[in-house]
């Protein structure tokens, strides 16, 4: 166990530091394409309701190890062999951040239709009485009242898809179980090495559920 | 107080429908600069949705409805240009409650450029002294009463500095001993000559403010006049009972 942590414990913390990294990259993005895709799917206009819903139901209904084999492998191929005439590679970084996104986004995307809607519907009305537009009225009176209800799954949102880093580990980008995986093999002491692993997740996401609890609380005073 | 010559709102043939339900049938009146009209009927009368479809929250299906010379059905109208000179006030307040009490009231007027941020908060304070709540302003909307809150809704509608108000029974929410002070801000509204349409179940103050009265049911105007034929002598069966009912 001391061995490991000597000898390995910059590599360890170095692919924590990846993980971490292709988390927030994930989430940044998630952050865009959720926000997007739920406004989508509040608008009073039935095609956007579809486009917003197909999204979601195509990225939920598929397993996120799918999907990563599909952008990192499937893409490239069906632009440089099937189509031809192209020379793209995705990155290990770059297909991972995308898969995050996509999938986390698709959840955030409900989460936000979701929020937007227990917002009363009288406070949209009041605030088109006044003549404000629709986007006005949505920034400045229904998307504040809404994110507030949105903070805690939110942040479960954001820890599900701190763990989902793990899942990357099969496109071969070097974040902490992968790199686990090579410590094992070196040194075939699996009990020690997974149970480094599996407290340093859970020393990192403590942190961030107990600071996220901070964060909510002190957004709910005032209220 | 009604000026007759100038017609504020005019509404020909008003139609609508929710699906196949038709809540309001060959609806036509005429309200002019000054009035105040009370619409009274029951529950499901279609009198809300009268009102709604005066600002266009609702989207009438068939007619005609001029608004300040404003064809609001018509593609071409922007409809927000029409709605800051409609002041609207809900059964429910609907104040924003992310906001507080100045910040409801400088929203609309800062936003839409009307004028400066400390423009906005100077005339937002007279209002709030208009309604007695001066003292409210950094107050939180979950911090007041419904009387207080419905108050700040006048006021915040004013602030627009409209030409015609909209009440969808801004009474029937409070309870019974805050039901005076918001029909006192109404009354000194009606008595600065504001051009006032107001659903309300209080009889006591249509018949007291009401230049006219319209009694609606199942989306159709049964009767209309002044409070005195209206509400001391109607003429319809309909009316009759409702009164009989409701007095």
């Amino acid at each position: 166990m001391i061995r490991i942590i000597t000898v390995y414990g910059p590599m360890l913390c170095g692919a924590l530091g990846r993980t971490l990294l292709l988390a927030l990259l994930g989430l940044f993005f998630a952050c865009i394409i959720g926000l997007f895709f739920g406004i989508l799917g509040v608008l009073k206009n039935r095609a956007c309701n579809v486009i917003s819903q197909i999204f979601v139901d195509v990225i939920r209904g598929v397993p996120m190890i799918v999907l990563a084999f599909f952008v990192y492998f499937g893409i490239p191929y069906l632009f440089n062999t099937m189509i031809g005439g192209f020379n793209i590679s995705l990155s290990a970084l770059q297909a991972g951040t995308i898969c995050l996104a996509l999938n986390c986004g698709a959840y955030m995307a409900e989460i936000v239709r979701a929020g937007i809607q227990s917002v009363d519907p009288g406070q949209m009305e009041a605030a088109r009485s006044l003549g404000l537009t629709y986007g006005m009225a949505m920034r400045k009176v229904v998307l504040p009242q809404a994110i507030r209800t949105m903070i805690p799954t939110f942040i479960n949102q954001f820890i599900i898809t701190l763990k989902d880093t793990s899942i990357l580990s099969v496109i071969g980008f070097p974040e902490l179980v992968n790199t686990a995986k090579n410590v094992q093999a070196n040194t075939f002491m699996s009990f020690q090495t997974w149970a480094i692993v599996g407290i340093m997740y859970l020393i990192v996401i403590t942190i961030l559920s107990r600071s996220a609890k901070m964060v909510e609380r002190r957004l709910s005073i005032g209220r | 107080m009604a000026d007759k010559s100038t017609v504020k709102i005019k509404v020909e043939h008003l139609n609508k429908k929710f699906g196949s339900l038709e809540v309001l049938k060959d609806i036509s009146t005429e309200v002019y600069a000054g009035e105040v009209v009370c619409v009274i009927g029951p529950s499901g009368s279609g009198k809300s949705t009268f009102l709604r479809c005066l600002n266009r929250l609702e989207k009438a299906s068939a007619g005609l409805i001029v608004v300040d010379g404003e064809e609001i059905l018509s593609k071409q109208v922007n409809i927000n240009h029409v709605r800051e000179k409609i002041g609207m006030v809900f059964q429910h307040f609907n104040l924003f409650n992310n906001l507080n009490i100045i910040d409801n009231l400088t929203l609309a007027p800062v936003e839409l450029g009307k004028c400066s941020k400390e423009e906005a908060t100077e005339r937002a304070k007279k209002m709030l002294e208009r309604v007695g709540l001066e003292d409210k302003a950094n107050s939180f909307p979950s911090q007041l009463s419904g009387g207080q809150k419905q108050r700040v809704a006048f006021a915040r509608a004013l602030c627009m500095e409209p030409d015609i108000m909209l009440f969808d029974e801004p009474t029937s929410a409070l309870d019974p001993e805050m039901v005076g002070e918001v029909l006192q801000v109404m009354k000194s509204l009606a008595a600065d000559g504001m051009t006032m349409v107001i659903v309300t179940h209080e009889m006591g103050f249509a018949r007291e403010v009401a230049d006219r009265v319209i009694f609606m049911d199942g989306g159709y105007i049964v009767e209309e006049g002044t409070p005195q034929e209206v509400l001391l002598n109607p003429k319809e069966e309909r009316t009759i009972d409702f009164l009989n009912k409701v007095l």
